[in-house]
Order: C-alpha cells, then structure tokens, then sequence
C-alpha cells in the first residue's frame, strides 16, 4: 500500500514535517526530527529511482481526480535523478547542521532555521515530482519563501540585503514563470503537463505560444541563475549560514534547470523548442559569457564563499551549454553535471562550513596556515576543488568529458577549447586558496585552530567521498543520465 | 459581453493605468500604500465583471484590506516619505518594462477571446466542473469544488505559502511583548473609538464565521474568513493597545494554531490515505462519497482560516511591536 502513495508521500512528508519541526519545542529534538525526515526523503528517492529505472512511469492522482481535472504526480527517470539529488544532498546537510548553526545562528532562532529547510526542501522536491504546470509554481513559492528566509538568517548584516536581492529578482522569475502557465491555459484550457504536451504540438504558429515560451525560459533563467540574470546568486551564496549554502547552492539552480527542461522538452516538445524557437541559439552564447566571466571574476575574489558562488554561475554555464548543443551526448553531460556538481558544490561548502566554525570567517587571507591546523578539512577542501576543476577520477572528470564528447560531436571546436580554457580558470581560483592553506604560514598573532569536529567532517567528507566513488564507478549516474537524455530525446510524452 | 460590462472595462482599466502612473511618480510612502490598496479594490471590481466573485472577493479582503493595513503598520516603522536617493540610470529598467510590455502585447494579440464560448478554456476541463461538481462534490458553489477538491493539493501549496511567509517575518521580525520593555508607557484612552469598536468587532468576528462556513454555496472560504477574523482583531490592537490585545490572543498561542491549521488540512489528506483513498480523496471519509466531500471541505477549509487568521493577526504584531509609536 506504502509503494503506490510513494509518489505523494515524498513531498506530503517534509510538507507536513515542517509545521510539526516548528511545534516541537525542543531545538535538538527538532533538529533530530528533521535530519529523520530528511533521511526518510532520501529512502523514499532510492525506492522511486529503483522502480522507474527501466523506463516505467509512475502515476499518482491527487484526491482521486483523474488528471487533467486533478493534479497528477508523475515519476519518470529524469524526476527520480533530480529527487535523487535533492534529497541525497538534504540528508547530508541536515544532520550537518547542529553544529554548524551553534555558531552562526542565535538560539532563538534554531527552530526557525529547521522549518525552513523542511519547506524549502519539500519545495524542491514537489517542484521535481509534480506533472502540474500550476501546482509546479505553487511549490515554487513555498521553496522560494523558504529559502529568501534561511539565506537572510546569515550572521552578516548583508545577508540582509543579499536576501533582499534575491527576493525581487525571485519574485519577478516566479511572476514570469506564473504569465507563462497562464498563457498556455487561456491556449489550451489545461494545466498538466502531459496534456499540455499532446495540444500543443497543432499551435505551433501561434504567437500567445510563442511568448508563454518565453516568459517561462526567462522566468527559469532568473531562478536558475543563468547569465546575465545570475546576479542575486554571488551574494546570496556569499552570505546565507555555511549549511544553507551548501544546501540551496547544490540543490536549487539543479530544479530549476530541471524545471526548464521539463518545459523544453516534455511540455513544449523538442521539436518546438530547438526547430520552431531555435532556443539553443540563445542558450549558448548565454552559456559561453557565463562560463568565462564567472571564472574570470571568481580568480578576483576575497571571500571563498563568493569565490564559490561565480563558480557556480560557471557551472551552469556548463549545464547550459549541454543543453544548447541538443544532443543526446550533450544533455547526458548537463544531467551528469546536476549530479556531480551537487556533490562538488555541497562538499566544498560544507568544508568552508567547518572552517567557519572554527575560524570564524572564510576569507582567503583568514585560511593561511590551515593545511597543518585543520589537516581532514583542508584535504577534503583539495578533493573538492580538483573535482571543481575536472581532474580524472573525480566527478568533475566525468561530466567535463560527455561535455567535450558532444562538442566534438557537433563539430564545434571552439567550444572544446572553451571547456579546457576555463577548466584552466578553475586551477588558477582553487588554486590561490589551497597555496594559501598550505604554503603561507599561520600568522604569528592568530589565535590557536583545532581540527573541526567530527559532526562536520563526517557530512563533509560523505560528500566529498562521493566525489570520488562517482568519479571511478560512475555506472550509477551515468546510466540514470543518459536514460533520462534519451527518455527526453524519445519524444515518449511522459 | 454586453455593452455596459465593455464601457466598465474600459473605465476601471483606465483608472487602473492612471493609479499605476500615480504610485510610480510619488515619493510619499503613504499616498503609495493607499494607492495600492486603491488598485486592488479597481482589480476586485473587474474581477466582478469577470463575473469571478470568489476572486474580487479575495482580492477586496487581502489585496485592498490587510494588505493595506500591514503596508501602513511598515511605514510606521520606516518613516513616511522615500529616502531621496542617488541619481540611478533609468534606461536598463526602460528597456527591460518596454521589451516585457511588447512580449505581451505580441503574445496577447491571437490569444483565444475570452467572451468566445468555444475557448479551450471553455471546452476542455471546465465542463466537466459545471456539469459534473454538483453530483460529484454535491456542493453548489463550483469555484469551492475545484479550489477545495479537485484542485484540494494546491490549496494545501497555498496554505504552506502563507505558512512559509509567517515564517520567514517572525525570523527577520520576531515578536516583541512590550510587557518587559521598561520604557513602554499605555496609550491613552480613547473612549470614543473603542466603543465604537467593540460594537463592531462582534459583527466583523459574525460575518467572518458566515464567510468560512458559507463558503460552500456563496463566495467566500477559509482565506477570505481568516483574513476577516484578522481584521477584527487588528481593529482592537488599533483602538485598544497592542498590550491588551496580546493578552487577549497571546503570540505563542497563536503560533501553536498557525502550524496546527496546517496540519488539519495535512491530516485530512492522511487521513484518507489512511482509510484507503488517494491523498486528500474526500470520497472516502464518510460511507458515501458526497458525505465524505462534504466533511472534507469541511475540515480543510476550517485549517485554512485557521491559519489564515493566526498568520494575519502575527505579522500585524510583528510589525507593530517593531514600531517606535503606539498605535
């Protein structure tokens, strides 16, 4: 009985946690409450992603409403690799987060903190699972309010300002995306998307089609960040707690561009987006300024969060550009690429997170001399960063080179070269860090620095371990990536 | 459409423009929240036209009410007038209001009229919530049908929206009792406004139970209703004082029942999985199917004001108690 309402139980759960994380009184207990629930989540994405693996589709109908009259939950591979994704990074960081909120967030507000994670994260995953164009933008509200919440928690007075940001710059995407949906109803008279998808295919000439289109790309662009609309993202990552970051930063923009392809390809269909809209032309040279300006900027940074955070932008870049190159090969590469650089991304903040906690800030000039001090989080940090840049036997390696594969399948080498230039990019800014850490001396009046506690470097380094496991056995995220690019490509409808 | 719906149309969008063009061009913060609260009330006339009424009736209640109110009880914290500011270009945002207008413009131009009757809106699923919801639903209000029922999850989205927004002001706000604040002086009485208002505040807290409970025949519901009962309390936090209204309804209490609102609706979706249904599948509370829709509407809509209301009457709170003067 469990098995046929997991589809609606993935997101009910965290749903309806979070109010219970607010009643609980108790802050540990809370917390407690929450990292179970995350780890619920988890166990309920590996039972979806292991019954929807061969290509089966899972349907839930909410309310018993046959769709499109009700709101559907439908599951196919792509979904059940975001959800694998999201939750897998939730039931890292939510454990995580105890220690790590002792010191950068007052007591006061523990309780808050656990609830919106809890709704963020359900956000996310109903964003993922949902088959409702509508009920997709209802809970990109909830994951939205949620995360203008934890990001404006960070102990920085600018975190203030950088949620402040975020929110207009969210709330205009959420608007767009919301004028989007409403375009296609008042075209079609639904909002599921499957049957959105078999009525649009006869409007194709149609201009009201032609502009929900783009009010939805644009809308995603801003909440996926991509360039020139990425720049809430610097200061957001920049400023919200350690754990925060690790969490929306690997997480978020993954939905998000989820979200877009789902639109690209499942409801507008490939053949509307790439052959009537010639979407790929605008992607791509948006991809290609987001890759070298972001690493270009990132090689200028003080702060190693914000370092981070341009590379983020960097690396949607590169999930954009697997997507403009409307291959199969290309879109395995950006798939493989949410994957792995949600591992990537998550490591690396929540090594900063440990440094944080026992240095107090992650300012470049602040980790001087940490090599020794802090050897496990500096190591992992390493890992971390050569899996940034792409080096074999990391994740890195493996998305970088579907990447480069489906450049040199279309023929378009420069964009090759792109890759390796700011592959190369990626050495100069991770580097800077780790000669500081390693090859500068601890200044002589800087207060003494333990290794961080283990409830940190555990979390940090099961992701950063992960790093590696996928990088030399990555049959697992390659074979749910190129089903879900072929599904995609298949033009199999959900 | 008949000709007087199309001469309203044209007057109230125009009147709309013109409060738009006003709001951008002042500087004082309060003609701006009074100008909102202004559009929504223009809004909710053309969504009566629209002959949308559960709608203009949201949109009256939220949009030019306590929206209105919790903007005014802002600028009690900010100052009135806008700060003048650096000298910022205006081209970008030009461009970018210009290029999204024009999309609109573009897209809107072959867009299926709405007075056609045979719209795809019209056609598609529609029909079967005007023929179908009386007998599958059993209720006569068919906006309730598809908000509560078919549609029940994504109210339950909204409900958590609402949930999130408290949320996120009682992180960046908190609530602070003036009881142990030692400069806290009581305001004033003033005799005159509080009679008046507790002669109107039972009325307000009347109609605000017809709303949430006839919310199945007329238009109205649990947001309309809890935003009501909000009202009522935020008239006796005005005319009283934000201390007696807190021990009235004290914060923490009303935290317990914002979450708990939430969970009554939650609960009710388990509930039916628990008896063996979809999530949120009313047919199968009760013995027969329209009984068991007629509960659950029932119950959901209930967690719905109930949260609705607490949420309202917190975030006044947090605002008020942010701000230097009594009010």
């Amino acid at each position: 009985m469990i098995n046929e309402h997991l589809p609606a139980l993935q997101v009910v759960v965290p749903l309806l946690a979070a109010p219970i994380c607010f009643l609980i009184l108790n802050n540990r207990l809370s917390w407690l409450f929450a990292s179970l629930v995350s780890w619920l989540c988890f166990a309920m994405a590996i039972l979806l992603v292991m019954e929807v693996k061969d290509g089966a589709v899972l349907h839930y109908e909410f309310g018993g409403w046959a769709p499109p009259w009700g709101i559907e939950y439908s599951v196919d591979v792509l979904n059940a690799y975001v959800l694998l994704i999201v939750s897998g990074i939730a039931a890292v960081v939510f454990p995580y987060s105890w220690t790590s909120i002792q010191k950068e967030i007052p007591e006061s507000h523990h309780r808050i903190y656990f609830t919106a994670m809890m709704l963020c994260l359900a956000g996310l995953l109903g964003m993922t699972i949902t088959g409702d164009a509508f009920n997709l933008f209802v809970l990109l509200e909830i994951s939205s309010l949620s995360s203008y919440t934890l990001i404006s928690l960070g102990r920085d007075r600018r975190a203030l300002t950088a949620s402040f940001q975020y929110l207009i710059m969210g709330t205009i995407g959420a608007t767009f995306i919301l004028i989007g949906v409403g375009l296609l109803y008042a075209l079609t008279g639904t909002l599921n998307m499957a049957d959105l998808a078999s009525k649009i295919p006869a409007l194709e000439g149609s201009r009201t089609l032609q502009a929900a289109f783009a009010f939805l790309v644009v809308g995603f662009g801003l909440k996926l960040a991509m360039f020139p609309l990425h720049l809430w993202l610097p200061n957001a990552y920049a400023f919200a707690p350690s754990a925060v970051s690790a969490f929306i930063g690997s997480t978020a923009t993954k939905v998000a561009i989820y979200a877009l392809l789902r639109f690209l390809y499942t409801v507008f269909g490939a053949d509307f987006s790439f052959n009537f809209m010639q979407v790929q032309w605008l992607l791509m040279p948006l991809a290609v300024a987001s890759i070298l300006f972001a690493s270009m900027v990132a090689m200028f940074q003080d702060g190693i969060k914000r370092l981070l955070a341009y590379s983020s932008v960097a690396q949607i870049g590169y999930m954009l550009l697997g997507i403009s190159l409307v291959n199969i090969t290309g879109l395995t590469g950006t798939l493989l690429h949410l994957f792995n650089h949600a591992l990537m991304k998550g490591g690396l903040f929540l090594t900063l997170g440990a440094i944080a906690y026992r240095v107090g800030d992650t300012r470049v000039k602040s980790i001087a001399g940490l090599g020794q001090a802090m050897p496990f989080t500096m190591g992992a940090f390493v890992v971390g960063a050569l899996s940034l840049i792409g080096v074999p036997l990391t994740v890195g390696f493996i998305s970088k080179w579907y990447l480069i594969l489906a450049t040199l399948e279309k023929g378009y080498w420069p964009l090759t070269v792109l890759i390796i230039i700011s592959s190369l990019m990626a050495v100069v800014y991770t580097w800077r860090i780790i000669e500081t850490a390693y090859f500068q001396e601890r200044p002589a009046n800087a207060p003494e620095v333990k290794e961080a506690p283990l409830s940190l470097l555990i979390p940090a380094w099961t992701l950063i371990a992960a790093n590696l496991y996928f990088g030399i056995n990555s049959r697992l995220s390659t074979d749910l990536a190129t089903g879900a690019a072929k599904m995609l490509f298949g033009g199999s409808l959900l | 459409m008949s000709a007087i719906n199309l001469l309203i149309d044209i007057v109230l969008l125009t009147m709309l423009v013109f409060t738009t063009i006003a709001i951008v061009r002042s500087r004082s913060l309060f003609a701006i929240v009074m100008l909102s609260g202004i559009y929504s009330l223009l809004s909710a006339n053309i969504f009566v036209v629209l002959d949308a009424v559960d709608v203009a009736f949201t949109e009256a209640a939220v949009g030019a009410g306590i929206s209105t109110v919790l903007m005014l009880a802002t600028i009690g914290i900010t100052g009135y007038e806008q700060k003048k500011r650096r000298s910022i270009s205006r081209i970008t945002p030009l461009i970018v209001v210009f290029i999204t207008g024009a999309v609109l413009v573009y897209g809107t131009l072959d867009m299926p009229a709405f007075t056609n009757p045979s719209n795809p809106v019209h056609e598609h699923v529609a029909p079967r919530f005007i023929e179908q919801s009386p007998t599958e639903v059993g209720i006569p209000n068919m906006v309730t049908s598809v908000l509560a029922s078919y549609r029940g999850y994504d109210t339950m989205g909204e409900v958590i929206v609402v949930f999130a927004a408290l949320i996120g002001v009682l992180s960046l706000l908190g609530i602070r009792e003036k009881k142990t604040d030692p400069v806290y002086t009581e305001p004033p009485p003033r005799p005159i406004l509080q009679v008046m208002a507790k002669f109107m505040i039972p009325f307000i807290i009347l109609f605000a139970l017809y709303v949430q409970f006839h919310g199945d025949f007329g238009p109205g519901g649990g947001f309309q209703a809890g935003v009501i009962f909000s009202v009522a309390i935020i008239l006796y936090t005005l005319t009283f004082s934000q201390q007696d209204a807190m021990d009235l309804v004290p914060p923490w209490v009303l935290k317990r029942l914002a979450a708990l609102g939430v969970l009554i609706y939650g609960g009710t979706g388990v509930v039916s999985l628990l008896k063996g249904g979809n999530f949120l599948d009313y047919n199968v509370l009760a013995h027969d199917p329209i009984h068991g829709q007629h509960y659950g509407i029932l119950i959901i809509e209930f967690g719905v004001g109930l949260t609705v209301a607490c949420v309202m009457i917190l975030i006044f709170f947090a605002f008020i108690s942010r701000g230097d003067k009594n009010p």
